[in-house]
């Protein structure tokens, strides 16, 4: 029984999704009506933009034992804030950088573009960050919960 | 209210009499049709929307992409359509036609012949469930019959509205009264195969046309084999092959063999400027969309080769031209000027041989594995027999040549391609304009048909425990299929602060709000989670019924457990229960963080400001004022008109002068209107709503003017040149300077043997990177009027690509019937304009020659100088708070959606000061921006969005990052406090000010951090357990 349940703790990978409103979310929505399925391994947080993404959100994630944090908006150009998406591009670029500090992996961060029309797209990028996660295996975090660190406000 | 304070048009006798009815009925559902309902409805009139269609959407929720900017077509017109379906004051009538339209302006009467739908939209949830059960199988309209969808079916998911939908013809309970299936797996019962046809009559003020065009039936071209060959399709069924959401997701596959294309072909001009089909005119957007549609194939098949055959490349709108270099120099879009005479396919492979006059004219032909027909736009009907409009011999609604929303008929306003071919941003600029006229009629029954929702006294929840409620869903068989919908109530029922848990078949139908209503009282809930389907469709019904009850709308949250569960975990139940009870959990978590939040609300000056005195500004000023608003009109020169004094008459014969001369009458004689001329901007301040302009005039005296919107209407200039011997050689003349003899009937122009007209001066070129778009016109139309002045003059026009579009192409092919020769020369070649002793001489390389050398001796040299933009610009700029582009012209919020808008509120854009156009373009950009302004003057107070960010001033450092980085300008920085501070006013809740703030000062309320951080630990704790 509890051996069981170890092996399913490695099937069981757990990947945070940080969905735009806009976009990406409505793309997840269309990935729904158009029955695309992908595996069941991610649960998703809507925010209005991207942009208001803090890093310590992401950070939080992988505190708490996330395998993998998936930031998904509208396509540069596309946002419905004008360039909130033109921040998360950047602050991206940094989060990358720290996640070597957690001694995390980068690919268990990803950053996607996903149109509102980009059901399909959507489903595959679940499908491909799921095996991506999948080879590195559970967060070295995860369990390790360490002393609820304060993380900002 | 404003209304009470406007003089002059109430105490009209007309309104004294009967008062205006204050509706209006919009016919056609498309993007236009859509635009004009909700700015009416956002000035305060009932709508009623009328689509022959069975969803709103139009060609637009069609389309993949937009140009010039390749922006998801459906992603921004979604939310717009959800906005329709959500506005009380907005009645969607669907598969409607109508029939007559009786009456005068204000009190009209608009027969529909109503179709069944066979399915009642109140019951309809839109879950699927019939149509996976139908057998009859029809060709998906939505994907132009590319590939197929039941008889039964929701006409695409994004549908407004959002219910099934049954094609009578073949459907075999109709037909033959078998089957039946949707009847008996419908758990709503909405399946009605009683309903029948009706006549159904509309009391309205106004009728505003926008019913759209008909794409050329590609069919008619014998030549090009569509039908015929399977690999010829047509612009419209292309757009579908690229929609990520259509028939092949977005492969670009051949039809007759599923293989990707290697090599594309698109065919221009098929059903525009060719007499041959009736259709002499340019339909406007085939050269932009088939370049957007090459960029897109490129972008999902790199290797794709991308071949666009045309007669003129007509990038003439704002940022097309660069769109289409870049296309051609940057990402390998091949263009080749020719037409396709003929399309012949290869037997075994199906490839298609296309042949064409290459430009040295040598009969040429190449292979292709795919090819695309940009298919031209026809006038739609009804036009003529349902509105009972004139039409002119296209079958386009005949309108003002000055503001072209005026069709023959008094009461009935036609708006979009229903006049004349025309692209989404004009569209819609248009359909904000015809809402605006209706607007001046109807004012005085302002707000007199809105139905408002009245909500109890909000419950004080503040010192209370969170009682959250939840309700879980089972939308049928669409999660309950799925998803053990018992357990996660068990689930919801441990979580903490969960006092409430229940299952319920449909959450979103009509009795289920009054129980839901019920439960919230009963149990005296305070928080509410709904777990069902999207918010983005359904949170606006569950926070009203939750308002219903007596609780602030902002307490309640939504997990997702059918897009983003039910229906994509099909096969794995298990799982798809687990994890639908942690987004339940999620949401819980959330819920119980959540705190009541107040939509701010500030007054508004009903008065508005208009920037710049030229024909844009008078109209924009006249338009406001027409509608019952004070206005104040600043010009920074002594006298009103702008750049139009210049210009005499138009393609119509209309005498240009006069007009001018008309409109500055009015604004003159204009009460409403008090005109500053000689008067500059020195500071604008506030916001929306409430802004405080400083003015000052020559002498320097200053006045202070307040109001709630601005208009900017500063204008353009005219490109000087100093190439082509200009102002060393009397002989060399602007057309300008060439119209206003023209109007004078100079008499030395009879003896003028020879005139050469140069195009793109100082257009198209390195420095102004833009097509000024009026100068072939304009040198298409005085061409022309030296013909008939004198018709021995031999005119000749130098041109690149003639940019005639629209009905302008019959001017441009009249002028070439009267003998003027237009003669190509290449875009990196320039005329030379010499004097050879005494003598004007031009040469030129003909490209339509094989570039031999043209050398003409000529008595004038005529050059068609580009527009500029005003250099006053860059001064407006940053006191307004708005954005310009590279060239120096306003750059608008949203290039397709909002085009006289700017992102900061309340202050709107419309003439040249936007982009190079021509005038009816600017009038109609003007009456759209007074009716954007009105839509905030016509208003008590502004009511904000409760989702807004907060900064707590005690947690500031007043670092100032967050003023930076808004786009909206609504963080200021408060001097005597040093802190930040957000204008609810202006916020539009993104939230990426928050993001930034270090010292977690920035708030974004509704998702706030710990808001978040609660649902990201309690999806991990869910995981763990």
């Amino acid at each position: 029984m509890a051996e069981e349940s170890k092996k399913n703790d490695e099937e069981d990978i757990r990947i945070l999704a940080f969905l735009c409103n806009w976009c990406s979310y409505a793309g997840a929505d269309l990935a729904g009506v158009s029955r695309f399925q992908y595996p069941p391994n991610v649960l998703d947080v809507r925010v209005m933009c991207t942009g208001t993404i803090s890093p310590y959100f992401v950070i939080k994630a992988f505190q708490e034992g996330m395998d993998g944090v998936l930031i998904a908006g509208c396509h540069i150009g596309d946002c419905h804030y004008l360039k909130g998406n033109y921040m998360t591009a950047k602050r991206f670029q940094v989060l990358r950088e720290a996640l070597k500090f957690l001694g995390l992996e980068e690919g268990r961060l990803r950053l996607e573009w996903v149109s509102a029309a980009e059901g399909e797209k959507y489903a595959d990028v679940i499908r491909s960050f799921t095996e991506e996660v999948k080879a590195l295996g559970p967060s070295p975090l995860r369990g390790k919960k360490a002393a609820k660190a304060e993380v900002g406000a | 209210m404003a209304d009470k304070k406007q003089s002059k048009k109430a105490g009209s006798e007309a309104a004294e009499i009967r008062k205006p009815v204050g509706a209006v009925m919009v016919v056609g559902g498309g993007v236009g049709g859509i635009q004009a309902s909700l700015e009416l409805a956002n000035m305060g009139y009932k709508v009623y929307l009328a689509d022959s269609s069975p969803s709103v959407g139009g060609v637009m929720g069609m389309l993949d992409k937009t140009f010039p900017t390749n922006e998801c077509s459906m992603c921004i017109l979604s939310p717009k359509m959800v906005e329709v379906a959500s506005n009380i004051n907005i009645e969607v009538i669907t598969l409607a036609d109508v029939l007559s339209v009786e009456g005068e302006v204000g009190d009209m009467r608009v027969k529909l012949r109503i179709r069944p739908r066979y399915v009642d939209i109140g019951k309809c949830t839109g879950c699927g469930d019939c149509t996976a059960k139908c057998p009859v199988k029809i060709p998906d309209p939505y994907n132009a019959g590319l590939d197929t969808t039941r008889c039964i079916r929701v006409p695409f998911p994004q549908a407004v509205p959002g219910a099934a939908v049954i094609d009578p013809e073949v459907c075999r309970w109709l037909t033959k009264e078998k089957c039946g299936n949707c009847v008996k797996v419908c758990q709503a019962g909405a399946v009605d195969f009683d309903q029948k046809e009706r006549e159904e009559t509309f009391q309205v003020g106004m009728v505003i046309a926008a019913p759209g065009y008909r794409p050329f039936d590609a069919g008619r071209k014998t030549e090009y084999g569509y039908g015929v060959n399977q690999n010829v399709v047509t612009s419209l069924e292309f757009e579908r092959i690229l929609g990520a959401n259509g028939p092949t997701q977005g492969h670009v596959v051949r039809p007759s063999d599923g293989e990707e294309v290697k090599k594309l072909a698109f065919v221009q001009c098929v059903g525009s400027r060719d007499t041959t089909v009736g259709n002499g005119y340019c339909s406007s957007v085939c050269c932009m969309y088939a370049t957007k549609q090459a960029l897109i194939a490129k972008e999902h098949l790199p290797g794709i080769e991308p071949t666009i055959f045309f007669i003129d490349m007509r990038a003439y709108g704002k940022d097309f031209e660069k769109y289409y270099t870049a296309a051609e120099s940057r990402h390998g879009v091949r263009y080749v000027r020719g037409l396709i005479s003929g399309i012949r396919e290869r037997q075994r492979t199906k490839n298609l041989l296309l042949r064409y006059a290459d430009e040295a004219g040598c009969t040429q032909e190449e292979e292709f594995d795919l090819v695309v027909l940009s298919i031209g736009l026809e006038a739609p009907c009804g036009l003529k027999e349902g509105l009972g409009l004139e039409v002119n011999e296209y079958g386009f609604a005949e309108a003002d040549p000055f503001l072209p929303v005026l069709s023959s008929r008094p009461g009935v306003l036609v708006c979009g391609a229903a006049q004349e071919p025309r692209d989404i941003p004009d569209t819609v600029t248009q359909a904000t304009a015809a809402a605006g006229i209706a607007s001046q009629a109807l004012h005085g029954a302002r707000n007199t048909l809105l139905t408002r929702r009245e909500h109890p006294p909000e419950k004080d929840v503040g010192g209370e425990e969170p009682r959250v409620g939840a309700i879980i869903c089972r939308c049928g068989s669409n999660i309950g299929g799925f998803v053990d919908v018992p357990a996660v109530v068990e689930y919801a029922k441990e979580l903490p602060g969960v006092v409430w848990a229940e299952e319920r078949l449909y959450a979103c139908s009509q009795d289920a709000q009054d129980w839901i209503r019920q439960v919230v009282e009963e149990n005296g809930l305070n928080r509410l989670v709904v777990a069902s389907c999207t918010p983005r469709t359904h949170q606006p019904l569950f926070r009203e019924t939750l308002q219903s009850a007596g609780v602030n709308k902002y307490l309640f949250e939504m997990a997702n457990i059918r897009e983003h569960c039910s229906w994509v975990h099909m096969q794995e139940p298990e799982n798809a229960t687990r994890k639908a009870q942690y987004l339940v959990k999620m949401a819980v978590e959330k819920a119980r963080r959540l705190e009541p939040l107040v939509e701010g609300e500030s007054g508004v000056i009903p008065r508005g400001l208009v920037i710049g005195g030229g024909v844009a500004g008078m109209n924009a000023a006249l338009n406001l004022a027409a509608s019952g608003f004070q206005v104040y009109l600043v010009e920074k020169e002594d006298e009103l008109g702008g750049l139009a004094r210049n210009i005499h008459f138009n393609l119509k014969g209309e005498d240009v002068q006069a007009y001018v001369k008309e409109l500055a009458d009015r604004v003159e004689r204009e009460e409403l209107i008090t005109a500053f001329t000689a008067h500059e901007i020195v500071d604008v301040g506030g916001f929306v709503g409430q802004f405080k302009t400083l003015i000052r005039d020559a002498e320097g005296r200053e006045t202070l003017l307040e109001h709630g919107a601005v208009i900017v209407a500063t204008g353009g200039g005219q490109y000087q040149p100093t190439e082509y011997l200009r102002g060393e050689d009397g002989r060399v003349l602007t057309q300008w300077e060439l119209e206003k003899r023209i109007a004078e009937k100079d008499p030395a122009l009879a003896d003028v043997e020879r005139v050469v007209m140069i195009q793109c001066v100082g257009s198209r070129e390195e420095e102004r990177p833009y097509c000024s778009k009026v100068c072939c016109t304009e040198a298409a139309k005085n061409a022309l009027a030296l013909k008939e002045l004198s018709p021995r003059t031999e005119v000749f026009v130098l041109y690149r690509d003639v940019r005639t579009y629209g009905f302008r192409e019959d001017i441009y092919r009249e002028a070439r019937e009267a003998g003027v020769v237009f003669s190509r020369f290449d875009d990196d070649v320039r005329p030379d304009v010499r004097d050879v002793a005494g003598t004007l001489q031009v040469r030129v390389p003909d490209a339509n020659l094989a570039g031999e050398m043209v050398v003409l001796n000529t008595d004038l040299v005529v050059l068609s100088t580009g527009i500029t933009a005003n250099p006053d610009n860059a001064a407006l700029a940053p006191m307004l708070k708005v954005p310009r582009n590279a060239e120096g012209f306003f750059l608008e919020a949203h290039m397709k959606l909002r085009p006289v808008d700017f992102a900061t509120d309340g202050v709107f854009v419309c003439g040249l000061a936007h982009a190079p156009k021509s005038i009816e373009e600017s009038v109609s950009q003007a009456a759209a921006a007074a009716a954007r302004a009105e839509s905030i003057l016509s208003k008590d107070k502004i009511v904000t969005e409760g989702v807004v960010a907060v900064v707590d001033a005690d947690k500031c450092s007043g670092c100032g990052i967050c003023l930076q980085l808004c786009p909206f300008e609504a963080v200021t920085y408060d001097e005597e406090k040093k802190v930040a501070v957000v204008n609810t006013s202006l916020c539009k809740g993104c939230g990426t000010c928050t993001a930034a703030c270090t010292a977690g000062a920035s708030r974004l309320q509704g998702f706030r951090s710990d808001q978040i951080f609660e649902q990201i630990e309690a999806a991990a704790s869910a995981w763990r357990e």
